[in-house]
């Protein structure tokens, strides 16, 4: 069962085509990780498939209906999220407030029954509360609910990244370098989460560097070089794929 | 013909606008106040030397506050957002004005004609102008030719468009980056002053009047592409002229309310201006 | 919430013990101008709310101020008499929506209701906040600031220039604003306190609002966006709306309290929709520390009032421009707000960048 569906798609920015004609499929329930050498254009294509940029052509389809001309928060809405390359946690919030943040849309308390505080909402926000506490707990972060979310560690601050996403209980994950700026430690930690949010249903499609991260964990591996799409295999193989040897490490004589 | 007065000057404060937002990145809404001081000063020194000399004292007075103001207020700010400076620019002006107020009162202002009184025209091609006019288009044809000059062909001038383009480059050539926005003040105010005086006899000056041409002269300089004085001219021309065939359609009163009308439509549609470039506006982030 | 409220109480207190003061003091003419200060603060604790917790810059909030004000004037004063012919006005004589009034010569006006012209003033303002904030609020930074000074600049080129508005000298003859009880918003020395109490009622209830939305979705929604709008849209925030939305909540309360002062002064004039009461409205609430209510509402009792004393004396604006220059300078988080003493240390060790998002 295909969740994501790449067909085609491009990208241009002034002289640099970012993305050429680029068309992959992420199954349900599997890890897929987009690799490649610096400015192959991965950040460009999860822009593009999260609904941050648009395509100049082709088409994105999640879950079978189109979405390559929603915006983001549409998108959102409809199951697939996003992490950032270089963290984007709302600075003045807690741990536990920006956690809650991610139940944006599995809750409704517009403006007006905000203001006036409806009682309906006094139980939303309770349950909202409930499953902020409960990711938390899932991803061994409790202690720090209500420490500011700016002042944690960096390994940890990539946890509670990951945490918003999981309170929107995504059908699709989109990790964007997770590993980035992590020790040893803290990218095997990263990896024993993603394989626990696999295990939660969620399919998960990262961007990454660290290669044993990316060995270690996926199912698939799409590997990107100048724009283009330049294999799509399973780990081992890919390993061996010269193509692949060929972009990472240069021809060799 | 007014509207090609009044374009002139709009001109001349876009050119100013974009020489502070080249060196530094920064909206100084004080600009428009910079054409005031220069004519109010011009009008009081002019009661005691020739006008000549009250002019080129007017102008060398601007320029120190233009200098004053970025040693005071901006120099020691580290890396503050656009949006922080265009604020505190904006408190600037109120600033300057109020002092205005207090020095030289509410009255409205004028100088002498340059060359013969209101009254005097010559025929120019069928049409008959006021010499204050050319004169105005002569100042600020010669003022953009110096600066265009300035900023090719002299080392200071290049090495400001080099502290513009990557400042930290710039510095680890040698330059010093902090010197170079004082100049770029400088030269904004001195310009601006120079201006003040040329028009100062046709369209009088008094403490309100920087504020409207602060917000004429953004306009002007975002129509014509922010940072691009030589647009800057064009541009100023058709926001004068648009204006002054404005009045055939809608009262004299909402002529203001008309140029920012325009202001709010380019930033709405175009803020890149008719010059620049798309891509770099779809950001509408500077 | 208990301690929302307990604030709101607290406040509520004080208003009640600065009444009581000017009584015994046997000076109940300060009223007037702390009345006055109320609706001022209604406009401000609005904008506190765009600026501080949306994260969105207005140089022109006056002129939502005036929109209120003006329309709700024009209504209440205009003679319809001459245009008794059209159905229109016909309906609303029917529906008992006109009144009659006398004017200065004993002649009978035909004028529209208060509270039907204070539904339209609102209303008014509200679509155009939708109309402008559209394509306003997508844009970033100096652009933002300077389009909504050109807004506030154009409303009051409009109300200058405008001979049905009183041009120059704006609308007088406001009549008061009809309140059940027997109670009317008017600058009547007889009404004096009960409209001390209405006014800073009204402002208290803004208050509730606010704090209440502050602590909602909605509220930690709006703070997700100011602090990282991208990633407030990649978990389905609907950042372009909710922005949207907070512009047009916040031009609701400046046109609030345009009508009302406008009817408690019994006019109004073009300076209202000034740039420098657009700027005197920043300053308030950056002074009050941007994201913070309560301090936006005491900075603008205190400076308000002290402004409509008179003890600013010709440097009203000057005092305003200044405060907002040494704001921005060297506290542009605010003055009130709890890292101060941190942000000292900081600034006088040699700065460090903020990389703020405008």
């Amino acid at each position: 069962m295909t969740i994501l569906s790449v067909r085609r798609v491009s990208k241009r920015f002034g002289g640099l085509q970012a993305v050429s004609d680029l068309s992959f499929d992420v199954a349900r329930g599997s890890i897929k990780a987009l690799i490649g050498p610096n400015g192959a254009g991965k950040t460009t294509l999860f822009n593009l498939i999260s609904g941050f940029l648009p395509p100049d052509s082709g088409e994105i389809y999640f879950g079978g209906a189109p979405v390559h001309d929603l915006p983001s928060h549409q998108i959102a809405s409809r199951g697939m999220v996003r992490t950032f390359q270089h963290i984007r946690l709302f600075p003045k919030m807690t741990v536990l407030e920006n956690i809650m943040v991610g139940r944006h849309v599995h809750s409704r308390a517009g403006f007006l029954a905000g203001m006036l505080n409806l009682p309906f909402t006094w139980r939303e926000e309770r349950r909202i509360r409930e499953k902020g506490q409960e990711i938390m707990e899932l991803l061994g972060i409790a202690e720090h609910a209500h420490t500011e979310a700016a002042s944690l560690a960096y390994g940890q601050q990539r946890v509670v990244e990951i945490g918003r996403a999981l309170a929107c209980e995504p059908r699709l994950l989109l990790l964007d370098e997770p590993a980035a700026g992590l020790n040893m430690r803290e990218t095997n930690g990263m990896g024993g989460l993603i394989g626990k949010i696999r295990d939660m249903g969620i399919t998960v499609l990262l961007v990454e560097h660290d290669m044993s991260l990316v060995m270690g964990i996926s199912d698939e591996i799409v590997v990107l070089s100048f724009g283009q799409k330049i294999a799509e295999d399973r780990p081992l193989a890919i390993q061996k794929n010269r193509e692949v040897i060929r972009v990472y490490l240069g021809d060799d004589a | 013909m007014a509207g090609v007065t009044y374009g002139t000057i709009y001109a001349i404060v876009a050119i100013g606008f974009n020489i502070i937002y080249n060196a530094t990145g920064i909206i100084n809404f004080a600009q428009g106040e910079f054409v005031m001081l220069g004519g109010m000063t011009a009008v009081t020194l002019s009661r005691f030397v020739p006008l000549p000399v009250a002019i080129l004292g007017a102008v060398v007075l601007t320029t120190i506050v233009g200098a004053v103001i970025e040693i005071v207020f901006i120099r020691w700010l580290h890396r503050p957002s656009v949006l922080r400076m265009v604020i505190i620019t904006i408190g600037i002006s109120i600033l300057i004005r109020e002092i205005a107020l207090h020095v030289w009162g509410e009255s409205v202002r004028s100088l002498p004609y340059f060359t013969g009184t209101s009254v005097t025209s010559i025929r120019l091609g069928g049409v008959y102008i006021s010499p204050q006019v050319l004169w105005a288009v002569g100042v600020g044809a010669v003022a953009v030719a110096l600066l265009s000059a300035f900023f090719n062909l002299t080392m200071l001038g290049r090495q400001m468009r080099a502290c513009s383009a990557n400042r930290d480059a710039a510095r680890l050539c040698g330059i010093n980056a902090g010197n170079m926005v004082t100049l770029s003040f400088m030269i904004s105010a001195a310009i601006g002053a120079i201006g003040g005086c040329v028009v100062c006899p046709i369209t009088y000056v008094h403490y309100d009047s920087g504020t409207p041409l602060a917000i004429k002269g953004f306009t002007v300089a975002i129509l014509g592409g922010l940072g691009n004085s030589t647009a800057a001219v064009g541009a100023g021309m058709i926001l004068g002229i648009l204006e002054s065939f404005s009045i055939w359609v809608l009262p004299a009163a909402y002529k203001e309310a008309i140029s920012i009308a325009i202001l709010l439509l380019i930033l709405f549609v175009r803020p890149s201006g008719i010059f620049g470039s798309a891509e770099a506006a779809r950001l509408k982030e500077f | 919430m208990a301690r929302r409220y307990s604030m709101v109480a607290a406040f509520a207190g004080l208003v009640v013990a600065i009444q009581v003061a000017t009584y015994l003091a046997g000076a109940p003419y300060h009223l007037t101008q702390l009345t006055m200060t109320a609706y001022y603060s209604l406009l401000i604790v609005g904008l506190c709310m765009l600026i501080g917790y949306a994260g969105q810059i207005s140089l022109g909030h006056a002129g939502f101020f005036a929109i209120g004000g003006y329309v709700s004037a024009f209504l209440t004063t205009h003679d319809l008499a001459a245009h008794k012919g059209l159905r229109l006005v016909a309906l609303l004589q029917k529906a008992g929506m006109l009144l009659e009034r006398s004017d200065l010569y004993g002649g009978s006006h035909l004028v529209v209701h208060p509270w039907l012209a204070c539904a339209a003033a609102v209303l008014l303002a509200v679509v155009i906040a939708y109309v402008v904030g559209g394509p306003v609020l997508k844009l970033r930074g100096h652009y933002l600031a300077m389009a909504t000074l050109g807004f506030g600049i154009i409303i009051y080129r409009v109300a200058l220039g405008t001979e049905l508005l009183g041009a120059a000298d704006g609308i007088s003859e406001v009549p008061g604003f009809p309140l059940p009880f027997g109670l009317i918003i008017s600058g009547n020395a007889s009404v004096r306190v009960s409209n001390y109490y209405l006014a800073w009622g009204l402002v208290i209830l803004g208050m509730v609002l606010l704090l209440n939305l502050i602590q909602s979705r909605v509220g930690r929604a709006l703070s997700a966006v100011h602090g990282a709008e991208d990633a407030a849209g990649a978990i389905g925030i609907p950042t372009a709306r909710y922005k949207l939305n907070t512009f047009v909540l916040s031009a609701a309360f400046a046109s609030v309290a345009g009508v009302f002062l406008t009817h408690y002064n019994g006019g109004i004039g073009p300076s209202e929709a000034s740039v420098m009461k657009s700027v005197r409205y920043v300053a308030i609430v950056a002074i009050g520390g941007m994201a913070n209510l309560w301090g936006a509402l005491l900075m603008s009792l205190v400076l308000n009032y002290l402004s409509l004393r008179g003890y600013f004396g010709t440097f009203d604006d000057a005092v305003f421009g200044v405060i907002l220059i040494l704001i921005m300078l060297f506290a542009p988080d605010g003055l009130l707000r709890r890292h101060i003493l941190a942000d000292l240390k900081r600034l006088a060790s040699g700065g460090a960048s903020d990389e703020e998002a405008a």
